[in-house]
């Protein structure tokens, strides 16, 4: 067991110096492509690094007890507040079954308040070590249960961001093409060299033998002919004329849309991995959709619901994030730490908040008036319908082109949503009426007057 | 007479061997400046790798890099609050009730806040008894705003930190123990700060506690005490009284804190056949005159013989008319019985008590439970001044007052600054601040905590709804601290509540959320603390009268009030709703006065009105250069000047308008005798918005008798127009007479918009409503005398040219022939010597035949289903044409950027100030028009509303800005497709018509036919 928990100190020692060689090549998602080469040279050393503590993965703890569902029973009851490798509201659990006696910590975890009450030491000692946190009693918690759990805290810290196995290769095929292909003009390039030697040789060869070579007849060049064609020059101007009225109004048209906006912002926030992935509904965070004109871009403490525990990602998506998107999602979270003001290694609040200044994404010109909650709440209308697949998107963008035309097409195609709602009971019974038709469409119900959203 | 003497340039030219001196002589410097080596010589210029060509080209790349880059669009940063507080959801408005004393206005107000910043006032419904929310309460959520406001407490002139202050001040009270020391406060009204003064005042014996109300009511309040011994203001529920005569007192306009006119109003508006009566005695022509029934001109000496011949006295030695009149008041007020009330204005505690007297067994007078909002006492505040001019007061120590600019008397502001020992409480560095020694920063109301009792009984709490701008203290908060009373006012305040107004189990919590709670508890505020010496018993002014020359009647301005919220942009801009002139005060002369004077009053080329300037002097003081406005109804005799003008310090330069009438407001009266006129040369230029002022007898506003409207059919005093079609007359409302094909109306929403003429006051506070509602901007003086208002409200106001409106018609009626119409016409186009007023808001009327929107060229102005006539500024390309086919003439155009301008000053050029729009309406730009929107985002909010609760529309929630604010319930708003709506009964009223409804424009707004008691007997 001794032997078990230095070899781990080892470990950690190891993982921690990965984890900074990580941080340092950290490479912004913009800048990718030209740093390929860099990502594949820190590929490879991390990749060395692994196998070695790969190697020493050997030394695991071996346990009569369940390990796996010891890891269910942790997940459900303790995952909240205890960390195997790090302090989070309580004491890091890795090893905690060598620290302590097994009978004092079954009390302990079917009612530590009780041993704090009778006034056990240790128990008081702990208490305030953990800023007299109390914790959950689990009096449900059979022996073996406890045993599990412990056992479950014996296995090997996660492994250290390592890549798969083909992230060595990634690299390659891209540099193999790029050579290929120089390889390919170059050839290119000495053929016609090539030819125009041929050529040059041929010709002097036939000047010194005395070979005529015929000229070709000079006729009028193509561009005179075609300006002395009056007929053509005209139809051309004419071409010309509007096909540059085409262009020009719809470059001018674009002025001021800017779909597919995705601007870099302070802190690499991913909707693929919150919405997407774990698929957490939209409205939980922007919560004011439903009932406000905005969305509003969630205050900070809401992140803090979750990323209170939630301190570091999951290996693999650290990985993938590295590897597709450049980025060390580890640091982001850290960066909202520091923007609330969070102090993982006390579990505070420091009280020094920097608030987080995003790029707003979607800007409406002010003389245009949008109510979320009309939309989102009353119409029920799926964010996705205006802000495109949030959940596969990265880095968020501009989905819509935001202009009044596509406003409008879509109010003169969405029927109201009328149903189990009484405001519109006597205005529908009366429009469907007039209209002759049970299903109305919002531009029906007067939703293209300039009014409604210009004041 | 040459001088032998010798200038000496240098201790070096003592030495007479001095290279240096020599050296001098030859050349200019000591030694060579090294102009090559900055500028460089030929050779090294040309060596330089940076020709003239190269500096050329580098400029031109640069100038195009930079307007490449420009093209861009901008980066929006958007900072969510790190934590957001519970109640805040961005986009939606958050409202608390609150309580505005400032010392003039005491009011129940609800304080809309967006994100939590406070962006507009509005009226607690749930208050009973809660003053009156007028245009300066509206507007007082800008004068939080203000960018001249103290940042934090000073000392000595020098910015200081509030622990430097108090150590100073405890200094100064400690040096002081045992001298006379004056606490000199506004009347706050509030029981906890009574009893924290009460505390201060046993900690320091010395120190004596007066109430200064900068407009006294003490008279009034020396009656009260003497005749019910607490000293207070008798209150009035004028919606009880059949016949009201007043003598000089403007109960419509500030007379005793006003706030009377939502009572007054119930009374006018006929019901049953019967209204109220309304007889006023005054010299200049004010609000409460301008809705009476019978107004009669009376020069203030004259208005007590009116006064004493109304108490049982007799009618000689009045004039013919005015005996008359008398006469008639006195018959009416005996039929009345007890339904009938005397009130006045006459600064004579005598004459006061005498009409307390007269009304205490009538229904109207609430004597039990009296106002407590303006106890200052006159005589003690004379104490003051005359103290500290003599030198017999060593300190003053002034809270939410201003003596410097509001005391008469001249050497008051010398003497106050060589007291050793001041400190001014105040907003801004005021006049007086601007003098005092020490100056402590106070908070805004809206920053505030506070109790306020406005009348005997009624509770009201005053609770901050934005942290502090800036680094202040409450006076409370200061007490607290002096007095070692816990550690905050907040706690204070709290303890004191529940200890004593909440003692019968009323809830803390609930009380804020309401704002009022109304309790039995006796508590005294203000009097017990303040000295009260022997109420005085004559008026001096008055009995001055024989002095010869004019009497002046001193007067409150609807805007400014009594001057404190002289750097609010909106106010100054306000027009006053008798002149229709803003941004200035102005003495008001009779035609027959001005006639005599040689006073003119005229238009020049474009539009605005002139003015001649006088010198007014009264005792030894003079004002010079005031300018003159010739006021019809002025009682010949008598000359009329607002206070509140003239301020100076920290008052931005465009709004140190006017001049300081305090000047003349000697013993606190506003009525002055021997004050002389002199014209001088010179003119005035005014801001006046109306520059036509009578209506000619056309149908404008239509009124009538209650005589007519009793017992003649509609038809005769409210007809239909009617226009000829194959030579039928047919009315206008036909759908015959009708050239355009009719919208469906009839399904969803249809606003209308009612307003009674009768109960409309022309009080203002919907203009200052409509302006904060909107984002109105303001535009300045010059642009004001221009007509180039921006005001989306107005409320006109007409004179009769004849004695009466009905005269005016028969007169027109009666022309014939060219010559005499042009001759008549003229004559219609000045006001009489005592017209009939009438006041008439108009807006954009919406009309659903809009002459407007078919003559815009880009459709930038549609109609709506909903009755609304949209307008889309991004659309509007600035043409105009609308504005010149409207016949109501509400448009009003951007003739210049009023955001973000320098050239226009004003709130909208300021961060600070800028807080204050509403984030809901868009700030118009240049060149677009823009008009009354009927309020479309407070409609479409409230139907959102009721969609997301998934019900329908409550009848009267639909509220507009203006229908909100009115305090007189004049202007009402609703659905007419809403059959149980107050709005639907309106529209079939027989009183209702709409305004040039000849023209066909059909509009949404309609007005109720004003009705004039002039029964007799």
């Amino acid at each position: 067991m001794f032997e078990n928990t230095t070899i781990y100190n080892q470990l950690r020692a190891k993982l921690m110096d990965n984890n900074i060689t990580d941080r340092m090549e950290k490479v912004p998602y913009r800048n990718l492509p030209k740093k390929w080469s860099f990502i594949a040279l820190v590929l490879v050393l991390t990749l060395s690094f692994s196998q070695s503590t790969f190697a020493s993965t050997s030394f695991l703890p071996t346990q009569a007890a369940d390990t796996v569902a010891g890891e269910k029973l942790f997940k459900a009851n303790c995952a909240a507040c205890h960390k195997l490798g790090k302090k989070a509201t309580g004491p890091a659990l890795r090893g905690v079954g060598d620290k302590y006696d097994r009978e004092w910590l079954y009390k302990w975890i079917r009612n530590s308040q009780e041993l704090v009450k009778a006034g056990d030491a240790l128990a008081v000692k702990l208490f305030n070590e953990n800023n007299q946190a109390v914790m959950t009693a689990f009096p449900t918690l059979t022996n073996d249960d406890i045993d599990n759990i412990l056992a479950y805290t014996y296995t090997a810290p996660p492994k250290p961001v390592i890549p798969e196995g083909d992230g060595q290769v990634t690299p390659d095929p891209g540099v193999s093409n790029n050579i290929i292909l120089a390889i390919l003009a170059l050839m290119f390039g000495m053929l016609i060299i090539v030819l125009i030697l041929v050529n040059k040789t041929l010709r002097r060869f036939a000047e010194s033998q005395g070979v005529e070579l015929k000229e070709k007849e000079k006729g009028t060049p193509i561009w005179k002919a075609f300006a002395e064609n009056q007929f053509l020059v005209l139809v051309t101007s004419i071409f010309l004329l509007l096909s540059a009225g085409y262009f020009a109004y719809g470059w001018m048209m674009q002025v001021g849309v800017d779909q597919g906006y995705a601007p870099v912002q302070p802190i690499h926030y991913s909707h693929r991995i919150h919405a997407g992935v774990n698929q957490i509904d939209c409205n939980y965070c922007h919560s004011s959709a439903r009932k406000s004109k905005t969305s509003g871009i969630p205050s900070l403490n809401v992140c803090m619901n979750c990323h209170k525990s939630i301190a570091e990602v999951a290996a693999a998506t650290q990985v993938e994030g590295q590897n597709e998107y450049g980025v060390d999602y580890n640091a982001e979270i850290q960066k909202l730490y520091a923007a609330v003001g969070w102090d993982e290694a006390t579990q505070a609040y420091t009280g020094e908040e920097k608030p987080v200044k995003w790029v707003r994404i979607h800007n409406l010109p002010d003389f245009a008036y949008f109510n979320h909650s009309q939309h989102v709440t009353v119409a029920g209308v799926e964010c996705q319908t205006c802000h495109g697949p949030v959940e596969e998107m990265e880095i968020l963008e501009q989905h819509a082109p935001l202009t009044m035309g596509w406003c409008i097409n879509c109010h003169r195609e969405t029927n109201v949503n009328v149903a189990d709602n009484e405001y519109y009971e006597k205005i529908h019974a009366e429009l469907s009426k007039k209209y002759g038709k049970e299903k109305l469409t919002a531009a029906e119900m007067g939703g293209l007057e300039c009014g409604k959203c210009h004041y | 007479m040459a001088s032998n003497k010798k200038y000496w340039k240098s201790v070096e030219e003592l030495n007479e061997n001095s290279s240096i001196v020599e050296t001098l002589k030859q050349n200019e410097f000591v030694e060579p400046i090294p102009t090559d080596d900055f500028l460089g010589d030929k050779e090294t210029l040309e060596a330089s790798s940076t020709t003239r060509r190269d500096f050329l080209k580098y400029v031109g790349f640069t100038t195009a890099a930079a307007s490449l880059a420009a093209c861009e669009g901008p980066v929006i940063k958007s900072i969510p609050y790190v934590v957001a507080p519970d109640e805040i959801v961005p986009g939606v408005a958050n409202y608390y009730a609150s309580t505005i004393a400032d010392g003039f206005d005491f009011a129940n107000v609800l304080v809309k806040t967006r994100e939590g910043r406070p962006i507009k006032i509005e009226r607690n419904d749930m208050a009973k008894h809660g003053g009156s929310v007028n245009a300066r309460v509206h507007a007082s959520v800008l004068s939080m705003y203000d960018k001249n406001r103290l940042q934090g407490p000073k000392v000595n002139g020098e910015d200081a930190s509030w622990d430097e202050l108090h150590t100073a001040v405890a200094g100064k009270l400690n040096a002081t123990a045992g001298q006379d020391v004056v606490l000199l406060t506004q009347t706050f009204a509030s029981p906890s700060t009574s009893q924290l003064i009460a505390d201060f005042k046993t900690k320091y014996p010395n120190i004596r506690h007066v109430i200064y109300d900068t407009v006294s009511s003490s008279a009034a309040a020396d009656a009260f005490q003497t005749k019910y011994g607490t000293r207070a203001l008798a209150d009035y529920d004028f919606s009880k009284a059949e016949v009201i005569v007043s003598v000089g007192a403007d109960f419509i306009g500030d007379w005793q804190g006003g706030g009377y006119e939502g009572a007054y109003a119930k009374g006018r508006i006929p019901k049953n056949g019967k209204m109220s009566k309304h007889f006023q005695f005054e010299a200049n022509m004010t609000l409460s005159g301008a809705n009476a029934d019978v107004r009669v001109p009376v020069k203030p000496s004259d208005q007590i013989a009116v006064l004493n011949a109304l108490l049982g006295g007799g009618t000689s030695g009045l004039a013919d008319n005015v005996a008359e009149a008398v006469n008639k008041a006195k018959a009416q007020l005996a039929k009345a019985g007890s339904k009938g009330v005397i009130i006045t204005g006459v600064e004579d505690a005598r004459l006061q008590e005498a009409v307390l007297t007269y009304n205490e067994s009538r229904e109207v007078i609430d004597k039990d439970r009296p106002r407590m909002t303006a106890m200052g006492s006159a005589s003690e505040v004379a104490n003051v001044m005359n103290g500290v001019v003599s030198g017999s007061v060593k300190g003053l120590i002034t809270v939410g007052v201003n003596p410097v600019y509001s005391f008469p008397h001249t050497e008051f502001a010398a003497a106050y600054e060589n007291l050793d020992f001041t400190l001014a409480f105040a907003m801004k560095e005021d006049e007086t601040a601007s003098k005092a020694k020490l100056v402590a920063a106070t908070p805004h109301y809206l920053e505030s905590w506070g109790d306020a009792q406005l009348k005997k009984g009624v509770f009201s709490l005053t609770q901050p709804t934005i942290r502090p701008l800036f680094n202040t203290q409450q006076f409370q908060d200061c007490l607290v601290q002096w007095t070692e009373n816990g550690d905050s006012y907040y706690n204070y305040l709290k303890d004191m509540w529940s200890a004593t107004i909440l003692a019968d189990g009323g809830s803390w919590s609930q009380a804020l959320h309401d704002g009022v709670y109304e309790s039995a508890v006796e508590i005294t505020t203000d009097a017990d603390t303040a000295e009260t010496t022997e109420t005085s018993t004559s008026s001096g002014a008055l009995s001055a009268a024989q002095e010869g020359g004019f009497e002046l009647t001193l007067y409150t301005k609807t805007g400014l009030g009594d001057g404190q919220q002289a750097n609010n942009p909106w106010l100054q801009e306000l027009p006053d709703p008798i002149t229709r002139t803003s941004w200035d005060n102005y003495v008001t002369v009779s035609a027959a006065d001005a006639k005599e004077l040689g006073l003119e009053n005229w238009n020049v080329a474009n539009g605005g009105l002139n003015g001649s300037l006088v010198n007014v002097t009264m005792g030894g003081v003079t004002l010079e250069k005031v300018p003159v406005l010739i006021q019809p109804g002025q009682a010949a005799g008598s000359i009329g000047l607002a206070l509140g003008y003239g301020r100076t310090d920290s008052v931005q330069s465009e709004m140190q308008t006017g001049v300081n009438a305090y000047a003349f407001y000697n013993n606190f009266s506003a009525t002055q005798a021997g004050v002389t006129i002199e014209k001088v040369s010179g003119e005035h230029e005014f801001a006046c918005v109306q520059l036509h002022n009578t209506m000619m007898g056309r149908d404008i506003i239509r009124e009538t008798t209650l005589e007519i409207f009793n017992t003649k059919d509609v038809h005769d005093w409210n007809p239909i127009p009617e226009v000829s079609k194959d030579h039928q007359e047919i009315p206008v409302t036909s759908p015959d007479a009708d050239l355009w094909e009719a919208f469906d109306r009839s399904i969803g929403h249809h606003f209308n918009l009612s307003i009674d003429l009768n109960a409309c006051t022309g009080c203002g506070a919907c203009v200052i409503a409509c302006h904060a509602e909107n984002n109105v901007p303001v535009v300045g003086k010059s642009e004001m005398r221009r007509s180039r208002d921006m005001h989306w409200l107005r409320i006109d106001r007409y004179y009769s040219s004849e004695d009466s409106f009905a005269g005016d018609a028969e007169k027109k009626d009666n022309i014939s022939g060219l010559g005499s119409s042009l001759s008549e016409y003229g004559e219609m186009e000045s006001a009489s010597a005592n017209p009939q007023v009438a006041f008439q808001p108009v807006m954009c009327q919406h009309c659903n035949h809009a002459p407007c929107e078919t003559v815009c060229p880009v459709a930038a102005t549609s109609h709506g289903r909903q009755g609304q006539n949209h307008m889309a500024y991004n659309r509007c390309v600035g043409t105009r044409y609308c504005a010149n086919n409207c016949p109501y003439k509400v448009r009003r155009f951007n003739w210049f950027l009023y955001a973000e301008n320098d050239e226009f000053d004003y709130n909208m050029n300021n961060d600070l100030g800028r807080m204050v729009l509403n984030p809901d309406v868009v700030v118009r730009s240049r060149g677009v028009m823009e008009k009354c929107s009927m309020c479309i985002q407070m409609t479409q909010k409230t139907i959102l509303d009721a969609k997301r609760d998934g019900r329908p529309v409550k009848s009267g929630e639909f509220k507009t800005a203006c229908s909100a604010a009115c305090e007189t319930g004049a202007i009402k708003f609703g659905d007419i497709n809403d059959h149980d709506s107050e709005i639907f009964e309106l529209k079939e009223d027989k009183r209702m018509y709409h305004l040039l409804e000849a023209v066909g424009t059909e509009p949404n707004v309609f007005y109720q036919t004003k009705v004039r008691n002039t029964n007799e007997a």
